[in-house]
């Protein structure tokens, strides 16, 4: 571990997600899945990785963690530098040590993220054991804390069930344990309540929250849930084919949005605190990635199109305020100035 | 609205439960999972009734009992004045042409291998008389438009849709027999939010123009709440409280439903830190072995020893205007505290 270290600027962005590109070669054709992604986050942050399904979130995340599903899938493009070291240029054992310690990711589905034939506690104590060196009953120790730590009760007993004992809620907890086992500061949580029960839901979230400020960790939260990410995120990128089409801060973003795209989706959104009149609808459907849009990928389905944006050129990010960018020809006229 | 003879539903004690059986050959029942315990539910015509829940609560297995796909172990389902559960061959088939269903997944809930046409045209196969063969392929084609899907498409295949376009042939299957009442089994979960919008305006524009009452079931309370002019919350396989949307949702005074509606993420971040947070401890216990007394006892904040052993009815109650299954209920507007 100490190695890597050496590279490592304390004084550079934690992490920094530079114009990614990633493509799925398949028989159907090639699919552009992340096309000039970027991001930023600091410790302590979380930053939401807004979007509808197939538009590459989750694409994103795996090439962040150096776990792409490779081939069909290949990095064709971009930095991930994390403390000033591009991952993408780190040798595959590097990468290895960089995803236990330094960055973790949570999933929506825990059972596959979890071993099914070992117990929950052997799992998380060959962590310890393989990544700290430590004893057996030290690593023991540790595990039992930190199932406390993600709130299982009874933990001590615990440790001793295989992961289809847990529920759905017990799992994620357990699946955040083992993530959070070796202090990252990077936490991608791709997902992690979309199939709970909104009760469950907000416990999860809670933890997660907690957790977060405890350690001063960094969180890229991946979802589609426009309220969830009114809960819990500093700053949100809207993703769109491929793209980050917008990132503001989430006071910003809910009041005022200034891409076509996010208002949209702002406005078919039902809302729980009052009966709403009929539902904005963005017509048509999101492009197939194998057959992009050329200029503004949304350009099909954008009420503020014009000519300009079925061109060649698509639109560039245009920086509105500190830490807001839009990449939209017309942002004056969807910001109403 | 209050007249009687608006009454296109009335389901009265529906009770359903799966035996638990064990052994291969000499199966021997041990116990039962108590889906639906115990529900009473009106729907007048033109209006809808939404139906929310976490899952497991029973809300699928209301829907099958009331559009025929299940029989109840007990209760009666009267629908236009005829008792659905004790009618059979000629005169059950009839009777269900009048409530018909839209399933939640538009993935695997149309058969690949058979054509739109065939697929929206199906119920016309069972029910012959519905419309005459001559005329089928022209009733399809009406239907299509109606849901808003290009006529010309009859011939295509359900994987040549998206989801939104495929939930839009479930609707249109629905239709086809003219139903006064469609069951929806949460038809906009498995869709993104913009197409949501798309189907959720559909199933109102429909609404509107044919007369439908509608049985909304989701467990996304906002999208609910949208569609809703009343509103029952089902808790392991009983509605703890009903009543109009408002009162539901603005006047809550079931300690479960104030905590469902505490709970559901609002798309607006100047509400952070300004809610009412009830956070239940632990999971749904199994339907199987359901508490006893009132059954949310085991993460209810208010539970009181009284409650162990006494049952509550769903009933106005002197600080809940509107009916509710809590011996202390108590209006608390969760969603307002700013
Ligand atoms: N294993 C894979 N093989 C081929 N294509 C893939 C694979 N994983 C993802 N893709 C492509 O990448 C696109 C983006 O997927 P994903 O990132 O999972 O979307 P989401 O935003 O829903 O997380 C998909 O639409 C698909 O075309
Ligand atoms: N055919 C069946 N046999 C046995 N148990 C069933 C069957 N269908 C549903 N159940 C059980 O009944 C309960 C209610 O299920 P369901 O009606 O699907 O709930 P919901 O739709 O609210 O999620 C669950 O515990 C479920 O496992
Ligand atoms: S660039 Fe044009 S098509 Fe794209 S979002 Fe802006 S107005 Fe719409
Ligand atoms: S009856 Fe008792 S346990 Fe049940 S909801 Fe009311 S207070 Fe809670
Ligand atoms: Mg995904
Ligand atoms: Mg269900």
């Amino acid at each position: 571990m100490t190695d890597i270290s050496v590279g490592l600027d304390p004084r550079a962005t934690l992490l920094h997600v530079d114009d990614l590109h990633v493509e799925f070669r398949t028989r159907d054709g090639v699919a552009k899945a992340v096309n000039g992604a970027s991001f930023y986050l600091n410790p302590g942050e979380t930053l939401a990785i807004l979007g509808e399904s197939g538009c590459g979130k989750s694409v994103t995340a795996q090439a962040v963690m150096g776990i792409l599903d490779s081939p069909p899938g290949h990095v064709t493009g971009g930095r991930v530098l994390y403390r000033g070291v591009d991952l993408l240029q780190l040798a595959e054992k590097d990468r290895r040590q960089f995803r236990a310690n330094r960055i973790a990711m949570i999933f929506q589905d825990a059972l596959s993220a979890l071993n099914p034939v070992y117990t929950v506690g052997f799992q998380l104590a060959e962590l310890f054991r393989k990544h700290r060196g430590m004893s057996r009953a030290a690593a023991k120790v540790k595990a039992i804390e930190l199932l406390d730590q993600v709130r299982i009760p009874a933990a001590k007993e615990r440790i001793n069930d295989y992961p289809h004992q847990f529920s759905g809620g017990m799992r994620q907890r357990v699946m955040i344990a083992m993530a959070l086992a070796l202090d990252p500061e990077v936490l991608i949580a791709d997902e992690p309540t979309t199939a709970l029960d909104v009760t469950v839901q907000a416990q999860i979230m809670g933890l997660l929250a907690e957790l977060q400020h405890q350690r001063n960790m960094g969180l890229i939260l991946i979802t589609h849930d426009m309220g969830v990410v009114a809960d819990v995120a500093d700053r949100i990128s809207v993703m769109y084919a491929g793209k980050i089409v917008e990132e503001a801060p989430v006071y910003d973003i809910y009041a005022r949005p200034a891409h076509p795209y996010t208002k949209a989706l702002l406005e078919s959104i039902p809302r729980l605190d009052h009966k709403g009149r009929e539902l904005n609808v963005i017509r048509g459907l999101p492009p197939s990635l194998t057959d992009i849009p050329q200029g503004c990928a949304f350009h099909p389905r954008c009420g503020y199109a014009r000519d300009i944006c079925r061109m060649d050129q698509e639109p560039p990010a245009y920086q509105i305020a500190a830490h807001r960018i839009a990449r939209c020809h017309f942002i004056r006229e969807v910001l109403g100035v | 609205m209050s007249d009687v003879s608006d009454l296109v539903l009335d389901a009265r004690g529906l009770v359903k439960h799966f035996p638990i059986t064990q052994g291969i050959v000499f199966k021997s029942k041990i116990g039962a999972v108590r889906a639906v315990d115990g529900v009473d539910l009106q729907l007048r015509r033109g209006e809808t009734l939404g139906i929310v829940g976490e899952s497991g609560c029973g809300k699928s297995t209301l829907a099958k009992l009331l559009v025929g796909l299940e029989k109840p172990t007990s209760g009666e389902i009267t629908v236009r004045g005829e008792n659905m559960v004790r009618l059979s061959g000629p005169a059950l088939r009839r009777a269900r042409r009048n409530i018909q269903m839209v399933m939640q997944d538009p993935y695997t809930s149309l058969n690949p291998r058979m054509t739109v046409g065939d697929i929206i045209g199906e119920p016309y196969a069972i029910h012959p008389d519905a419309v005459p063969r001559s005329g089928r392929e022209r009733a399809v084609q009406e239907l299509l438009d109606l849901v808003g899907l290009n006529p010309d498409h009859i011939n295509r295949y359900p994987h040549q849709f998206s989801g939104g376009q495929r939930q839009r042939i479930g609707i249109a299957r629905a239709l086809a027999l003219r139903p006064e009442i469609i069951v929806c089994d949460e038809p906009v979960s498995a869709l993104d939010v913009s197409i949501q919008a798309q189907v959720i305006n559909l199933l109102e524009r429909l609404q509107r123009e044919l007369g439908l009452s509608y049985i909304f079931i989701a467990h996304d309370l906002s999208v609910v709440r949208h569609i809703s002019d009343r509103v029952a919350v089902m808790y392991l396989g009983k509605i703890v409280e009903t009543g109009h949307h408002k009162a539901i949702y603005e006047q809550p005074t079931h300690p479960y439903t104030q905590a469902l509606l505490s709970a559901v993420p609002v798309p607006d971040p100047r509400l952070r830190g300004h809610r009412d947070h009830i956070v239940l401890e632990g999971d749904v216990p199994s339907p199987a072995n359901p508490p006893s007394g009132c059954r949310f006892r085991t993460r209810c904040w208010k539970a009181q020893p009284y409650c162990a052993d006494h049952e509550p009815l769903l009933q106005v109650r002197q600080r809940a205007p509107h009916p509710s299954a809590c011996h202390y209920a108590e209006i608390r507007d969760v969603l307002h505290r700013y």
